[in-house]
């Protein structure tokens, strides 16, 4: 089976799951001057679910045929290609993700922008450092002091 | 009229004036670059800067510089790194990104320049004709009108729908429908679909699933399989429009530029529905061989979005200078503004107080024009941002991708749904999914789901479609816009099947 064939399995599944919660857990809770209303909050989301099951069924099916296209990245040979520093990156995304607010925004943003070079080969450590250095500062600068939106700079222990 | 214009001219052109505009233009296009800033939260952030100069037309000259310059701003982000900050510029990615891919980056931008000065500036003149009728026009427009108006602006994923995608385009359609569900709905207060997670309350944030969907699945592409996002040669060619590329935009403009307005006069639908609308119906109107081309670097394609944007952009002063009525974020910020100035804007503006009703239209012309001599000149330079090493690139661009979304939520939770829903649509791109129906209909979805519940209520069942011949109409209009594609496809199909046209 086609990967498009497997991710319309897989939306099916979501489009099943939603439904269930909109058909049959929504309606229970609502409260009675609601009830009265023409439309209620499941109303739409009915609508949709059923909507999605059908249209994911006809492309799970194979009714529609399309032509096969020269696709831009061949997914079958996912190995060929880097996979390896795209997956570090999403890591490292997840990482910076999970450390911005303990550490602050100066140290993880400086040293995202070193690991992302560093994980796509770049090794000439004295451009990396200033480049990450100045444009994180930049950053910082601009919307913490000039635009006034608060990102805690250094790490809590140092009241940042 | 003559009179005002005067008027305006001449408050409009003293030296601190033509400086504020100046500031301004440059305030809005660095900052509107940054993806998570759009015209409102920049607009919001100079307010304090323009209110204290105490002057209302000074100050309203140098935000409608801001305003513009961050509207090109955005696009800028939108055009080289596929990464819209904003929703209106959604639509200018679809054309813009592959542009910039095959080396005409500069070409692109050239182009979205021109388009947003030739929109902005039809659409002041527009205005300044039309202001006072129109404002009626504005109130007639119900809920029920404004949930057909979304239908229309769905029927934008059909341009989306190529041969045998139609299926795909769909599904893709109600799963950003589905996604706008989650979260808190305006008129039902109750949490919907968030699983009881609380960070979904408020339900997923626009610049975050943009981001995810476009800028972040772009990045991985080029990370798996590196490409030089220069031209072939690595040289930023193609800077000049040639004569007969002009030639083929000069009629978009001008049909988008009136369509584009009259959409964004209408209070609540804005440069959004009117971007993507301009989009879908170029498409349509286009020849076939040229319909071909749209979602591959298609000039037209470019150019429709950035012009009915911007006089979208300009159309929603009408409400708002006319009636006093903001129809989108921006206005209402500015409406602020002019209170915290001690101008009220209202039916009596124009005759108590012409000389700002003057200024303001004649700074939008202003802002736009040099909006554009600014920005020609500077467009290599931006251009230049392509052509930074790869490996310096992408960690940017995923760090503004990841800024953008936190910026506008200040949740960490937020990156977290960024990377994963990436991830997904990574996945999704793979498969040949379009991922811009998505985001079509998540931005549409919740506005769409307001209006109709309001004229299902106001009506008491669904009467309202067949008993306001505006809503019948505007629905019409969007399945023949649907269906018009398909209907032509099949003749096309016939016609090379050899059976001959029974005229």
């Amino acid at each position: 089976m086609a990967l498009d064939r497997w991710i319309a399995l897989v939306l099916l599944g979501v489009c099943l799951t939603y439904g269930y919660a909109a058909w049959f857990t929504m309606d229970s809770s609502l409260p009675p001057f609601m009830q009265r209303n023409p439309i209620w909050p499941s109303t739409f989301p009915k609508v949709l679910s059923i909507l999605g099951i059908i249209t994911t069924t006809i492309i799970l099916l194979g009714f529609e045929k399309s032509e096969v296209k020269e696709a831009d990245i061949d997914y079958r040979r996912l190995g060929e290609y880097h996979l390896d520093q795209a997956l570090m990156l999403l890591a490292l995304m997840v990482i910076y993700a999970l450390c911005l607010r303990p550490v602050g925004f100066l140290i993880s943003t400086s040293a995202f922008l070193i690991l992302g070079s560093f994980i796509l080969g770049e090794r000439k450590w004295h451009i990396m450092l200033p480049v990450a250095f100045i444009a994180t500062g930049a950053v910082w600068y601009l919307v913490q002091e000039v635009l006034g939106i608060y990102m805690r700079p250094l790490p809590g222990i140092f009241g940042g | 009229m003559l009179e005002g214009l005067l008027i305006g001219l001449q408050t409009a052109f003293s030296i601190q004036n033509l400086l504020m505009v100046i500031a301004g233009c440059l305030i809005g296009t660095f900052i509107g670059m940054l993806p998570g800033l759009g015209p409102m939260s920049i607009i919001a952030i100079m307010i304090p800067v323009a209110i204290s100069m105490g002057d209302p037309s000074a100050a309203l000259i140098l935000l409608a510089g801001v305003y513009y310059g961050a509207i090109f701003g955005g696009s800028t982000s939108s055009i080289l790194l596929n990464a819209p900050g904003v929703a209106g510029t959604v639509a200018s990615s679809f054309d813009g990104y592959p542009m910039a891919r095959q080396g005409k980056a500069g070409k692109a931008l050239t182009i979205a320049a021109i388009a947003s000065f030739a929109g902005g500036t039809l659409g002041a003149v527009l205005l300044m004709v039309f202001a006072p009728a129109l404002s009626s026009v504005a109130l007639l427009f119900h809920s029920a009108e404004y949930f057909a108006l979304m239908v229309v602006g769905l029927s934008a994923i059909a341009a989306f729908a190529g041969s045998g995608q139609v299926a795909k385009a769909v599904i893709m359609t109600v799963l950003g429908l589905i996604m706008a569900t989650v979260g808190e709905g305006a008129l039902f207060n109750l949490p919907r679909f968030t699983m009881g997670i609380m960070d979904l309350q408020s339900g997923f944030g626009f610049i975050t699933l943009a981001m995810a969907m476009f800028a972040l699945p772009e990045a991985l592409f080029l990370v798996l399989k590196p490409k030089d996002l220069k031209g072939d040669d690595g040289e930023i060619k193609d800077l000049r429009i040639t004569k007969a590329e002009a030639k083929a935009i000069a009629p978009v403009v001008g049909r988008q530029s009136v369509q584009g307005f009259f959409i964004g006069v209408l209070p609540g639908a804005g440069a959004t529905i009117a971007s993507f609308l301009g989009y879908a119906v170029e498409r349509n109107i286009a020849p076939k061989e040229e319909q071909e081309e749209f979602g591959k670097g298609s000039i037209k394609g470019l150019a429709a979005p950035e012009t009915a944007n911007n006089a979208a952009c300009t159309g929603s002063f009408v409400p708002l200078l006319t009636l006093g009525i903001p129809g989108s974020g921006t206005t209402a910020i500015l409406l602020g503004a002019l209170i915290a100035l001690n101008v009220t804007p209202g039916p009596r503006l124009m005759l108590d107080e012409p000389q700002i009703f003057w200024a303001v239209i004649m700074s939008m012309f202003i802002g736009n024009l040099v909006l554009l001599i600014l920005n020609l000149p500077l467009i290599p330079y931006i251009a230049k941002v392509l052509s930074v090493p790869r490996n310096y690139l992408i960690p940017f661009i995923l760090f503004f991708t990841l800024m953008g979304a936190y910026i506008g939520q200040n949740n960490a939770t937020e990156l977290l749904i960024l990377v994963g829903f990436g991830v997904c649509a990574t996945a999704l791109k793979f498969a040949d999914y379009p991922l811009a129906p998505l985001l079509i209909g998540f931005i549409l979805g919740g506005m769409m789901e307001d209006n109709f519940a309001r004229s299902m209520q106001l009506y008491d069942g669904i009467a309202f479609i067949w008993e306001r011949p505006m809503t019948l109409g505007l629905l019409v209009i969007a399945a023949l816009l649907v269906l018009l594609p398909s209907y032509r496809a099949r003749r096309a199909r016939a016609r090379a099947a050899g059976i001959a046209d029974g005229d």
